[in-house]
């Protein structure tokens, strides 16, 4: 999968699921402090993961995902091992 | 002691999703009993229910505050937020001043079973998701509904069984009369899905008149054969009246009384002592006498065994007095941890606008409740004064006597 897949797909569901603006979704948008994200969506976020992309999230893992090009980075890593 | 008054008061029912809608079901006695045909295949005996849909709430609130509302939670919403706007109260209001809220609610069967459904199959409790744990605790509305509000005063939920919202409102009467606080939101919410009442069918609780669904609720007749399970969102807004009057409310009754007992018998099986001295607790609370009551809202479900021994508790009290009495329960179903706060709710309609609301299917009085004045049929009746009974598992019992506000 490539990395604008992967952003396109983390576009989606922060605009479905979480209700952001989609005009607010950057690469660098922080997470929490951009997008509103707050601690307890992180736990949605590894469910969505492994629906959409099929791999296994450790909650932990979330501690250094910061903004939304992070989170795109991580997924990179994983879903093609 | 202080006065303490309704404000405000909305509902989500079967009979209707708001006030407006309730009162002219009343009237007109209508029922909202219907059958659910899935729960044949589920394995249910009886798949009669009251029939409600699901409020949509997507525009409504924001994701975080949605997720964790069960489909009761979301009955709750909608009716409290009619409730608040009806006693004008707006978030301003709510920012800047003590309100609280005491809620009935006694289960929360979905997002348990969901919950536990995703751990069996994936063994992992994180993909349960953030939303589960505020919608599967017997706390969930008073919860969610604090937040949303941003309530800062007494907040927590009263689970007691089918009583467990009309003890709400008598909880709030006394933290109110004894200057504790100014305004509480009370209410119940009840849950309709199959899943949450697999286990009350499974005990031959249902009435089986699943061909007939509106006349299957039928209490004190004579061929009553069980109660119809059903649901939905209600709640009325407590005050006392130097709050009331304040911010210049309309005053829609004054709580004169609350009583309640505890049947100290069995489980599941009501008696007559103890609704006999939950009614003689209010009476003597309201200080007033039997004859003072001009309408009473039986707990009435439609079973064999709670109908007659009400019944007869009734007689003990009002004997003689010849006051009328209904059971809305023909028209809703059993609505329980909702049915304290709604009941109380259809009996001001009944005040406001002079009339008793039918115990529809009232085709021959049951031996026990003949001596009883039971209104089958709508009647213009001014009412000043009425008592709402309600009784639970475990032989709680609540009572609550409410009337016209006189300065």
């Amino acid at each position: 999968m490539v990395k604008e897949d992967i952003f396109a797909k983390v576009n989606e569901f922060l605009v479905e699921e979480f209700e952001i603006d989609k005009n607010s979704i950057t690469p660098e948008a922080h997470l929490i402090n951009d997008l509103g994200i707050e601690s307890l969506d992180f736990v949605d976020i590894v469910v969505i993961i492994e629906k959409d992309f099929g791999f296994k999230v450790k909650r932990e893992d979330m501690v250094n995902v910061r903004t939304v090009s992070d989170l795109c980075n991580y997924i990179e890593e994983h879903v093609t091992k | 002691m202080r006065r303490v008054v309704i404000t405000g008061m909305g509902i989500y029912s079967t009979i209707g999703k708001n006030i407006e809608e309730v009162k002219n079901s009343l009237y007109q006695g209508k029922s909202g009993i219907g059958i659910d045909a899935k729960r044949k295949d589920f394995g249910f005996r009886s798949c009669l229910t009251g029939i409600l849909d699901r409020p949509i709430l997507k525009d409504v609130l924001p994701r975080r505050m949605r997720i964790g509302l069960p489909e009761q939670g979301e009955y709750a919403y909608v009716a409290t937020m009619e409730a608040l706007q009806n006693a004008k109260i707006d978030q301003d209001f709510l920012n800047e001043n003590e309100v609280g809220i005491l809620y009935g609610n006694d289960s929360s069967a979905i997002p348990v079973i969901e919950a536990i459904d995703i751990v069996r199959e994936r063994k992992d409790t994180t993909l349960i998701g953030s939303g589960s744990i505020f919608q599967s605790m017997n706390s969930t509305i008073t919860m969610n509904l604090s937040v949303i509000l941003k309530l800062k005063g007494i907040n927590f939920t009263i689970s007691g069984a089918c009583a467990s919202s009309s003890h709400a409102i008598g909880m709030a009467h006394m933290l109110i009369a004894t200057g504790q606080q100014d305004i509480i939101i009370c209410g119940g919410g009840q849950e309709i899905n199959m899943e949450s009442m697999g286990s009350f069918d499974g005990l031959s609780a249902f009435s089986m008149r699943q061909d007939d669904p509106t006349r299957a609720s039928r209490p004190f007749d004579r061929d009553r054969d069980g109660l119809v399970p059903s649901g939905g969102g209600a709640t009325v807004i407590v005050e006392s009246l130097e709050s009331a009057i304040r911010r210049g409310a309309t005053i829609l009754g004054e709580i004169k009384g609350y009583g309640f007992s505890s049947n100290g018998d069995h489980i599941s099986i009501p008696n007559v002592e103890g609704p006999t001295k939950s009614l003689l607790r209010c009476l003597k609370n309201a200080n007033l006498t039997p004859k003072d009551i001009d309408y009473i809202n039986a707990h009435a479900t439609s079973t064999p065994v709670g109908d007659m021994n009400e019944a007869k508790a009734l007689d003990s009290v009002f004997g003689g007095t010849n006051v009328p009495i209904s059971s809305t329960k023909s028209m809703t179903g059993h609505e329980m941890w909702m049915g304290g706060t709604s009941e109380v709710i259809y009996s001001i309609l009944m005040m406001q606008n002079s009339f008793i609301a039918p115990n529809i299917n009232l085709f021959n009085v049951d031996e026990p409740a003949q001596c009883l004045n039971i209104i089958g049929e709508t009647t213009e009746h001014k009412i000043d004064t009425f008592l709402s009974n309600s009784f639970g598992f475990g032989g709680t019992n609540s009572t609550l006597i409410i009337s016209k506000f006189k300065n």
